[in-house]
């Protein structure tokens, strides 16, 4: 059985040891790379082209994931790096079809081996396992075919050799879709402090036991269907930047779930919560930014690199650039952008680049600020002083409000005034919200479609 | 008429509480029912409009102020006769087989009802064959595709084929999104029209339904 954990103090309290490459507590892959131990590692993330799946064309997948890993491991050991990762994102098709992922996971697997035969480099693995469990509607969330096959992809990945599991969970996401769209900072406080965070419960005991069994390590999940769904759609101008930059921090407690539900890390690249889930926990965080702007664009760019322990891209499809295949360009990057970070050891120069990082976002968007350094350790602290999880969430949200109207009323962050206004509007959400899980549902329940999820899953009557 | 311009001003606000006292407010003084409509809830969405162009107005505030009309309509629908509200069109959309991404689809939808159009929304994970069924009985103008994966956005091509092999791709036209489609798969695929996002797709519409 895993062992259940409860954050309640800071794995780092203070931000002068709070940088990229080291974390309280490392994790150390099959072949000996160590995540959090000193140097950033990179996390090369990649997609299929523009292809149909179906059992006459998944030999051409097979061949594209094996062309993927082969060139991008070859360019690493090319660019003398000592250690990568790699991150197999399964789309559907490979979950509703476990066989399809496993195989995918084994010609990656043996590609590394290859590659650690051949040039000596050491790789990890980390899989990433899409949750069918929404693919019926309502999503059946604690049992069903899908949530069969979702362990069976786990299963025979960790039995395979990977070195972690993740998943992009959507417990909850039946309501936070319609929250994120709506501004609705209340019902975003439900899906994701009641809803997401008991199905994370739920979930992430079975993964940890899975990777117990079998040999892997659990990562960590991702808020990917949730905050970064705000953060593509204030992007594009449709939702609140004040609003992405809360949700963001409002997903914090449900990802620690994981943690304390035996999750070591490294946490997903694009949790772009990270850092908090780092300064709690102590675990090693993987992180995205400017690195994936082939797959969307975003506000923090740098500054969500700031305290990464590993370095990703995201979703490169497998298309030919004038160089070289897109996967192997974004292999070559990353490295880059290693080096940077591993060239100097000593603390003042991490914290030197660390603040280059930090500065050349954080006064342009909320979003970008409530990744500071000082504002996680600051918000994080509050999160802790909580241990049920809707008032960890309360406590996020309150927190992160309270730091952007400081750092508007400091000049120090530019917003625009119909993006202030939601300053105000989320105060008043927050403050009708109950402290008791069950007051809330029954507060809440009338304005939700419940035809939209199974309450049972989520321990609602 | 000092009421229109309170109702129009409560849809810009997204005074949902207010909106039905307002309305009826304007039904007792006497007023035309189209013209509580036209001058009143559309004239306030046509203000509504522009904001969110010009990133003055965010979708939630645009969804609170399309609350406000549909609330207005209802009361009005009653008195309206056999005639009804006039619209500017049907669309049917959904996102097709094998895609669950359903975020981008409905704000396409609130758009294209918060602007005049009549939407027959048909969901997520939707076959081929049910966008034909759905063109042979609502008989719409478009019918749009969203597709949110590079492993699923051949399905498009499939529904468009469906289509010309029932014998109802003449009578309808196409339009797709989605995050990885461009115009350039759009034309491949033989679409008759490719949006980027939601506003651009009211644009889309409009330029389709004038052509007609």
């Amino acid at each position: 059985m895993a062992q259940k954990r409860t954050f309640n103090t800071l794995a780092i309290d203070d931000v002068n040891q709070f940088v990229f490459g080291s974390c309280p507590n490392p994790v150390t892959t099959k072949r000996g790379i160590v995540l959090g131990g000193g140097d950033v590692i990179p996390e090369l993330n990649f997609t299929l082209p523009t292809m149909e799946l179906t059992p006459d064309t998944v030999d051409k997948a097979y061949t594209i994931y094996r062309n993927i890993a082969h060139d991008s491991l070859e360019r690493a050991s090319q660019l003398n790096i000592d250690g990568v990762q790699l991150e197999y994102e399964t789309t559907v098709e490979f979950t509703l079809n476990p066989d399809w992922g496993i195989n995918v996971c084994q010609i990656l697997l043996e590609e590394m081996r290859n590659a650690e035969e051949q040039y000596g480099l050491k790789s990890a693995l980390r899989m990433t396992v899409n949750d069918n469990r929404e693919f019926v509607r309502p999503p059946e969330m604690r049992s069903g075919e899908n949530w069969e096959k979702m362990q069976k992809l786990i299963t025979e990945s960790c039995k395979s050799g990977a070195d972690f599991i993740s998943i992009e969970s959507t417990g909850g996401k039946e309501v936070s879709d319609d929250a994120i769209i709506r501004g609705d900072l209340e019902k975003l406080v439900f899906a994701v402090g009641v809803m997401g965070a008991r199905d994370m419960e739920f979930l992430w005991d079975h993964i940890v036991d899975i990777c117990d069994a079998n040999g892997a390590l659990p990562a960590g999940d991702s808020s990917c269907g949730f905050a970064n769904t705000a953060m593509v759609l204030a992007e594009k101008g449709f939702i609140s930047r004040m609003f992405a930059a809360v949700a963001r921090v409002a997903l914090v407690p449900r990802a620690l779930v994981a943690f304390e539900r035996g999750a070591v890390g490294p946490s997903k690249d694009c949790e772009y919560a990270g850092p908090y889930l780092k300064a709690i926990t102590g675990s090693p965080i993987a992180m995205e930014g400017r690195t994936c702007a082939g797959a969307h664009l975003s506000q923090v760019g740098n500054i969500s690199g700031a305290v990464a322990d590993l370095w990703s891209n995201e979703s490169i499809q497998y298309i030919r650039l004038l160089s070289e295949m897109a996967p192997t360009v974004h292999m070559e990057q990353l490295i880059y952008d290693c080096r940077l970070y591993n060239t100097r050891k000593e603390l003042a120069d991490k914290l030197f680049y660390r603040d280059l990082l930090v500065d050349s976002d954080c006064y342009n968007d909320p979003q970008a600020w409530v990744l500071r350094p000082d504002v996680v350790i600051r918000i994080a602290s509050e999160i802790v002083k909580e241990t049920d999880p809707l008032l960890r969430t309360k406590a996020a949200c309150a927190a992160t409000i309270a730091e952007l109207r400081s750092a508007i009323a400091a000049g120090s962050l530019k917003v625009t005034r119909q993006d202030e206004k939601w300053l105000k509007r989320m105060e008043k959400s927050l403050a009708g919200i109950p402290d008791n899980a069950e007051e809330f549902w029954n507060k809440i329940k009338p304005s939700l479609d419940l035809d939209t999820f199974r309450a049972g899953d989520y321990l609602l009557d | 008429m000092a009421i229109l311009d309170e109702i129009k001003e409560a849809v810009v606000d997204g005074e949902t509480d207010e909106i039905e006292e307002l309305v009826q407010q304007a039904i007792d003084e006497g007023i035309d029912p189209n013209v509580i409509i036209n001058d009143g809830l559309i004239g306030g969405m046509d203000i509504v409009a522009p904001l969110f162009r010009d990133g003055e107005m965010f979708v939630p505030e645009v969804m609170e102020a399309a609350d406000c009309m549909k609330l207005g309509t209802a009361l009005l629908k009653p008195l309206l006769g056999d005639a009804g509200m006039e619209t500017k069109g049907k669309i049917v959309i959904g996102t097709i087989d094998g895609d669950l991404h359903d975020i981008g689809k409905n704000l396409v939808v609130l758009m294209l009802e918060s602007n005049g159009y009549e939407v027959i929304d048909l969901g997520i994970d939707v076959e081929a064959e049910t966008f034909a069924q759905a063109v042979e009985e609502q008989k719409p103008q478009i019918v749009g595709l969203s597709s949110m994966l590079t492993t699923t956005m051949m399905q498009m091509d499939t529904t468009i084929k469906c289509l010309e092999d029932k014998g109802l791709r003449d009578q309808v036209k196409v339009i797709i999104g989605g995050a990885p489609i461009t115009q350039e798969f759009a034309d491949e695929i033989g679409a008759d029209g490719f949006s980027k996002d939601a506003s651009a797709c009211v644009e889309l519409c409009d330029s389709i339904v004038n052509a007609a």
